[in-house]
C-alpha cells in the first residue's frame, strides 16, 4: 500500500510477523495502552458512536491541523484497533482521510476479522461516524 | 470432561462447525438444526409446492393437508387441548406483538401490564410501545438477588386494574426456570390475560400449556431446532376470542367488499398472506423427531454440562449472573469488558454471544455494560466445555 507513513509500515511488519493469534492479541493491547486518554468530560453521549455494543467516544478536532480525530473505548482490543485506524490517518487531510481503504488497511495488518459488519465489534460504526464527522467539517 | 452427546451425530450443523474448528456454544440465540428438519425441507420442495388453502387441485390439497397435519402435531407436542388455538406467526416476537395489538382495543388508560424485570426486548418493547400509546401503566416485576422472579410480591401487585400478565418462562440472560403457576393462578383470578414467552425454555422441557394454564403461549421454530422465520402462538379456547384481527389481506377474510370485510376466526383470521408452509411442515417433524427421543437422557445431559460450566467459572472466580439453573450462564470476568474476553474466545472459536442480550434495562440494573454468556443443548458434548474453559484460560492469560 502506497503512502503509508514509516510508523504504519513498522505497524504493519509488526502484525506480520505475529506467527500465532496471542501474539497479535498482545500486540494489539499494547497499541490499545499507547492511545492517548479521552478526558471524561468529553466522554458525552453527544460524541458516544451510535451502533457498536461496546461504548466508543469520537471526536474530531476541528481547531488541529492537521485534522485530528480523537476515541475511546472501555474495550482494550477495540482501543488497539481504534489505535491503528488513528495510525493510518493521522496527517491526512480530509479528502485523503475519506479515500483510505481501510479494509485493505486491517487486511494488512491481518486482522480483517474485525472488520465484520456485526454490531458486536464498534469498528465498523466508528468508521461510518467518522465519515460523518468529515463530511460536517 | 468425557460427556458425550448421543444425539450430536444427528445435527450436521454441528459437526460441520467442529470441522470449522468452532465450537457453538450460543443455542439461546439460535440451535443447529438435526437431519430430519433439513430432510424434510428439501422433500417439501422436491414433490412440487402449492399454496394452502386456496386452490382445489390436488397438490393444493397435499400442502393443505401437511401444514394442517403440522398445526396438529404441533398442538400435540403442547399439550394443547382440542379446542385451543395454534396461531402460525414469524416467531416468539411476533407472537408478542400480536397480542399486544389484538388485545389492545380491551385496556383503559391506567389499566395495567405487568412483565418481569428479565424480559426479552420482545416481550417488553410490545408492551411498552403499547402502554405509551394507551395511557397504561407498565409494571415491572422485581427479581430477588439471585435473579428470580419474587413471586410472592408479584402477586401481590395484582389489582382489578392487572390487565395482561406477560412474563418469560426461561431468562435469555440469567436462564433460571421456576415454577409460574401459582402467579397465573393469581392473575387469572385478578382477570388479567396470561402470556407466557416460551422462546427460551421450550427446547429445555417440552411445554405442557394444560399444565401452565395460561391464555397465551409463543414459542419460535429455530431455537428448538426448527428452521427460521416461524413461531407459534398457543391460544386458549376462551381468550382466543378476545384477539382482533390484526394484520389483513389475502386469505383470511370471509366476506369483502370495497368499503367493508369480514373477517375469519383464529387461527386463519390471523395468518394473513402465504404462510412459511415447507418451514412449518419441516417444524412439525422436527417436533415429532424430538419427541421420539428420551426427553428425560437429554435433560440429564443438558443438566451435566450446565453443572460443569457452572463449576468452571466458578473456580475461575467469574462473576455469574444471578443464580442458573437451566441451559444458560451469563457471567464476566473480573475487571475486563466482555468484548475483549469475547473477541480472544472467537480468536479460538469458541462461539458465545457478549453484549447486552436484547434485555438492556436488566443489564443496566445490574450496572453491567455486558456479558458474555455460554448456552447449551443437546448436541453439546464435554470436549465443548473443554475447548471453551481452555479458550477462556488462555484470554484470561493474556488479558490479565
Amino acid at each position: 500500500m502506497s503512502g503509508l507513513s514509516r510508523a504504519a509500515q513498522q505497524a504493519v511488519h509488526d502484525f506480520q510477523s505475529c506467527q500465532q493469534w496471542e501474539q497479535r492479541a498482545r500486540l494489539l493491547l499494547q497499541w490499545g495502552a499507547q492511545l492517548d486518554e479521552l478526558p471524561e468530560a468529553l466522554r458525552t453521549p453527544d460524541n458516544l458512536v451510535h451502533g457498536c455494543e461496546t461504548r466508543v467516544w469520537l471526536l474530531l478536532d476541528q481547531q488541529a491541523d492537521p485534522l485530528c480525530f480523537q476515541v475511546a473505548s472501555e474495550a482494550r482490543l477495540l482501543r488497539g484497533l481504534l489505535a491503528l485506524l488513528l495510525l493510518r490517518i493521522t496527517g491526512l487531510n480530509a479528502k485523503q482521510m475519506v479515500e483510505v481503504d481501510v479494509a485493505e488497511w486491517f487486511a494488512l495488518l491481518g486482522l480483517s476479522r474485525q472488520l465484520s459488519p456485526s454490531r458486536s465489534n464498534g469498528l465498523t460504526a466508528v468508521l461510518l461516524k467518522m465519515q460523518a464527522l468529515l463530511a460536517q467539517n | 470432561m468425557f460427556l458425550p452427546s448421543p444425539w450430536r451425530q444427528f445435527f450436521p450443523g454441528i459437526l460441520a462447525l467442529a470441522e470449522q474448528q468452532q465450537t457453538w456454544l450460543d443455542s439461546a440465540a439460535t440451535a443447529q438444526k438435526p437431519q430430519v428438519m433439513i430432510d424434510t425441507l428439501s422433500q417439501y420442495y422436491q414433490q412440487g409446492v402449492a399454496n394452502v388453502h386456496r386452490a382445489q387441485h390436488q397438490p393444493g390439497e397435499r400442502a393443505t393437508r401437511a401444514f394442517e397435519a403440522a398445526r396438529s402435531s404441533i398442538a400435540d407436542w403442547l399439550q394443547a387441548d382440542a379446542n385451543d388455538t395454534v396461531i402460525f406467526t414469524k416467531g416468539s416476537t411476533e407472537g408478542i406483538n400480536l397480542l399486544s395489538q389484538a388485545l389492545a382495543h380491551h385496556f383503559q388508560a391506567g389499566d395495567e401490564i405487568l412483565i418481569s424485570a428479565y424480559e426479552h426486548h420482545a416481550n417488553l418493547l410490545p408492551w411498552q410501545q403499547l402502554a405509551r400509546a394507551r395511557d397504561l401503566t407498565l409494571k415491572v416485576l422485581p427479581m430477588d438477588k439471585h435473579g428470580h422472579l419474587d413471586i410472592d410480591y408479584a402477586i401481590r401487585q395484582l389489582s382489578t386494574r392487572s390487565k395482561v400478565v406477560a412474563i418469560s418462562a426461561l431468562s435469555n440472560v440469567i436462564g433460571h426456570r421456576q415454577s409460574l403457576q401459582p402467579l397465573l393462578a393469581a392473575a387469572r383470578k385478578a382477570g388479567a390475560w396470561t402470556v407466557i414467552d416460551g422462546a427460551q425454555a421450550a427446547v429445555h422441557q417440552r411445554p405442557n400449556v394444560q399444565q401452565l394454564d395460561c391464555d397465551f403461549f409463543v414459542c419460535s421454530a429455530h431455537k428448538l431446532y426448527g428452521p427460521d422465520g416461524v413461531g407459534v402462538l398457543f391460544a386458549r379456547q376462551h381468550a382466543v376470542t378476545a384477539l382482533r384481527h390484526w394484520q389483513f389481506g389475502g386469505e383470511m377474510v370471509r366476506r369483502c367488499d370495497y368499503q367493508q370485510a369480514e373477517f375469519l376466526p383464529a387461527p386463519l383470521g390471523f395468518e394473513p398472506g402465504t404462510p412459511s408452509t415447507a418451514n412449518i411442515v419441516a417444524f412439525a417433524a422436527t417436533l415429532d423427531w424430538l419427541q421420539s427421543l428420551d426427553s428425560q437422557a437429554i435433560a440429564e445431559h443438558e443438566a451435566r454440562l450446565h453443572a460443569a460450566v457452572l463449576t468452571g467459572l466458578q473456580e475461575r472466580g467469574m462473576q455469574i449472573i444471578g443464580s442458573p439453573n437451566c441451559a444458560l450462564i451469563s457471567f464476566n470476568a473480573p475487571q475486563i469488558h466482555h468484548s475483549d474476553l469475547a473477541l480472544l474466545l472467537g480468536e479460538q472459536g469458541v462461539a458465545v454471544r457478549a453484549g447486552h442480550h436484547c434485555a438492556m434495562p436488566l443489564l443496566q440494573s445490574l450496572g453491567l455494560a455486558g456479558a458474555l454468556r455460554v448456552s447449551l443443548a443437546m448436541y453439546n458434548n464435554g470436549d465443548d466445555i473443554q475447548h471453551f474453559f481452555s479458550a477462556l484460560d488462555q484470554a484470561l492469560e493474556i488479558l490479565q
